[in-house]
């Protein structure tokens, strides 16, 4: 498989390029840090151990001019795609968004407009070239409007929308669309909050992340206890997500 | 934010009041910081923030290999790459690393730290002779590269220093080159501690890895039975031609109650343990997971010790300067009457470089010992043993020893203490357990 990967640097974008490296997947990264892009990159090829080269790419969510640029030299290097998994986003506290306006916008911007205008240039050429897949990591945040997310959390809900929207609307021209939503993930995104019972680790989350890709599921919740949690808070009266602090 | 109820906490179950902030830029992260912790596995309070310290760095995100030559094996990687991980990746070609201690989810950094030994430490001596050069925070939050070469008290101190002398960033160590990724092992019945002892020594002088299993609770004529295992890298036409795949793990589940693990239990697990083993060597080809890390095929193995959890003593005995010791310290043990699982018995090499580090020439004993009113009275009992044989104990081990007994047994700690006057005079480096028995300031 041909990967073009958005956010492999760090957390669960990692942990899959990592496993799709080992099984002999072919990638090519984007990302915004380039001396994190060239380390990755290294990273990747002592793994694969094959003398295997990979190719990586600036592109900046924040930079949605930079997309096209990418997303051609990507085509270009690996000759053509199969499959493109965004990892990347923003992630902060609600407090902390709602102290700085600035911030809030920024996130609100990457998390849902920019990731979306990303998300169709890929698409447009995953249908152009005759199908593939389409893997973006949601969030469970996007699930219910909850006190702890609820900036973050109405963004991601927009983009979950939009993942089910495509899925409705080009399954049957062979965009297979792959929608992962996280519980709470052990990486540097949720480092200084308290793990809750049921975090999952990064590694994990890639296997079953890869697996989905592979069936082409269009929705996978990671680590996957994360489904039926979702299930019962999806189902909890007004009056009582008023009074829980979840 | 941390929350009010984030806890981290040793092996053992020690715990401390403080959230771990993993990131994958471990030179971000800390910043400022007092100790980075690893993955864990040390079972006291060496991993641990002294009281007061809401936060500390964690490095297992901050995992990148760097650098890898393939023809001298030489790793270079960010310090929170496992052991597991790098076995996993490198078994297959024909790699290991030097020195493989009793778990695989041990960090570079921790490895370091500790300056782990292996079953193999008679023949490859401690990590630390194996490591190159270290990328180290230090604790004016300079970022420094320190070896043989640079800043060598430095790097000596770091080796075996626990993590007191800067925050490892970067470890830079040599692979060893096998035939197979296999292991051929052999064991045996071993029936008292003096045919132990010979048995070690006569194992240490024809094989690479040695190490053997002793029935703590058994007294009198049987006191010191166990088993003999060692073990070399099989030749290829020894072993399977496809390299092994990661084992399948069990799961404890939850803390058991403590109950489940009494005197009548433990002697019960230890008698089948001796006596499942056939009467005659076993001998044959092992995968080297099943051979280094038995305990990691279950996950949270620890749980087993319950909610109050337990403690490892072990220590070195200089048992050729006073022969006996060993006898000595297993008749405490068993008059202290708590048991263990677990005792692991493995005669040392030399001692290494590092200022602290733990293995000198002598005998090993770790045992388990479960967390009870008594634990600390047997502690130091066994502690006393130690003092009196002229050993020392591994500080990674350690939850329970009183200041006292531990400065009467590391003459050493003047010389690691001038190294870290010289890097950190005020000790913004310290952790729960270096303010326990260091007098570091809390």
């Amino acid at each position: 498989m041909r990967v073009v990967a958005l956010g492999a640097t760090r957390g669960m974008g990692r942990a899959l390029a990592r496993r799709m490296t080992e099984r002999g997947d072919q990638l090519f990264l984007l990302g915004r840090d380039r001396d994190d892009l060239a380390q990755a990159v290294r990273d990747l090829e002592i793994r694969a151990a094959s003398g295997r080269q990979f190719g990586c790419a600036h592109c900046d969510l924040e930079q949605p001019e930079g997309f096209s640029a990418a997303l051609d030299q990507a085509a270009a290097t690996l000759g053509g795609f199969d499959c493109v998994v965004v990892t990347a986003g923003l992630f902060a506290a609600q407090e902390e968004l709602e102290e700085d306006p600035d911030r809030m916008r920024t996130l609100l911007e990457v998390d849902f407009v920019r990731t979306i205008e990303f998300c169709e240039q890929a698409r447009r050429r995953i249908l152009n070239s005759g199908g593939g897949t389409l893997c973006v990591f949601s969030s469970v945040a996007g699930e219910r409007g909850r006190k702890p997310v609820l900036l973050y959390g109405a963004a991601k809900a927009g983009l979950t929308r939009y993942l089910e929207g495509l899925d409705h609307k080009f399954r049957g021209q062979g965009l297979i669309t792959v929608c992962v939503k996280p519980g709470f993930v052990k990486t540097g995104m949720t480092a200084g909050l308290a793990p809750p019972p049921f975090a999952g680790e990064p590694d994990a989350v890639a296997r079953r992340v890869l697996r989905a890709i592979d069936r082409g599921t269009p929705v996978v919740y990671a680590p996957p206890a994360w489904r039926w949690i979702m299930l019962v808070i999806r189902h909890l009266p007004r009056a009582v997500m008023r009074r829980l602090g979840f | 934010m941390p929350s009010s109820g984030a806890m981290v906490q040793g092996w053992g179950g020690t715990r401390a009041r403080a959230l771990e902030i993993r990131g994958e830029n471990l030179a971000a992260i800390t910043r400022g910081a007092v100790l980075t912790r690893g993955l864990g596995r040390s079972y006291g309070d060496s991993s641990l923030p002294p009281a007061g310290i809401s936060t500390l760095p964690g490095s297992a995100l901050a995992d990148r290999i760097l650098s890898f030559e393939a023809d001298t094996g030489i790793l270079r990687a960010e310090a929170g790459l496992s052991i597991g991980e790098i076995q996993r990746l490198f078994l297959p070609r024909n790699w290991t690393f030097p020195v493989l201690p009793g778990t695989q989810f041990v960090t570079l950094g921790g490895a370091v730290a500790a300056d782990i030994h292996g079953k193999n430490h008679h023949v490859a001596g401690t990590i630390g002779g194996h490591v190159r050069s270290l990328v180290l925070r230090a604790a004016d939050d300079s970022i420094v590269r320190c070896s043989r070469e640079q800043h060598d008290d430095l790097f000596r101190a770091t080796l075996g220093g626990m993590g007191l002398t800067g925050h490892i960033l970067e470890v830079e160590v040599g692979l060893q080159s096998i035939p197979t990724p296999w292991i051929w092992a052999e064991s045996e019945r071993i029936t008292g501690i003096d045919p132990f002892l010979a048995g070690l020594a006569e194992a240490a002088r024809a094989w690479p890895y040695t190490v053997g299993w002793l029935d703590a609770l058994a007294t009198g004529a049987s006191l010191g039975r166990g088993i003999l295992m060692r073990g070399r890298w099989a030749q290829p036409a020894e072993a399977p031609a496809e390299p092994p795949s990661p084992k399948r793990r069990l799961s404890v589940p939850f803390a058991l109650p403590g109950w489940l693990l009494n005197s009548v239990s433990m002697r019960a697990f230890n008698t089948l343990y001796f006596h499942k083993h056939p009467k005659k060597p076993k001998r044959g080809i092992v995968h080297p997971e099943t051979f280094f890390h038995p305990l990691d095929a279950i996950r949270h193995w620890n749980l087993v010790y319950g909610k109050r959890g337990f403690t490892q003593h072990q220590c070195v005995l200089p048992e050729k300067e006073r022969p006996g010791s060993t006898q000595r310290y297993l008749e405490s043990l068993a008059a202290g009457g708590l048991g263990s699982f677990l005792c692991v018995i493995k005669d040392c090499g030399e001692e290494g470089e590092g200022l602290l580090s733990f293995p000198r020439s002598g005998i090993s004993i770790a045992v388990d010992l479960p967390m009870r009113g008594r634990t600390q009275r047997i502690v130091d009992e066994l502690n006393q043993r130690v003092l009196e044989a002229g050993g020392r104990i591994y500080l990674a081990k350690d939850a329970l020893s009183t200041p006292e007994a531990f400065r009467a047994m590391e003459p050493r700690l003047d010389d690691f203490a001038i190294v870290r006057d010289r890097w950190d005079p005020e000790r913004r480096l310290r952790s729960a357990q270096s303010v326990r028995l260091l007098g570091d300031p809390a």
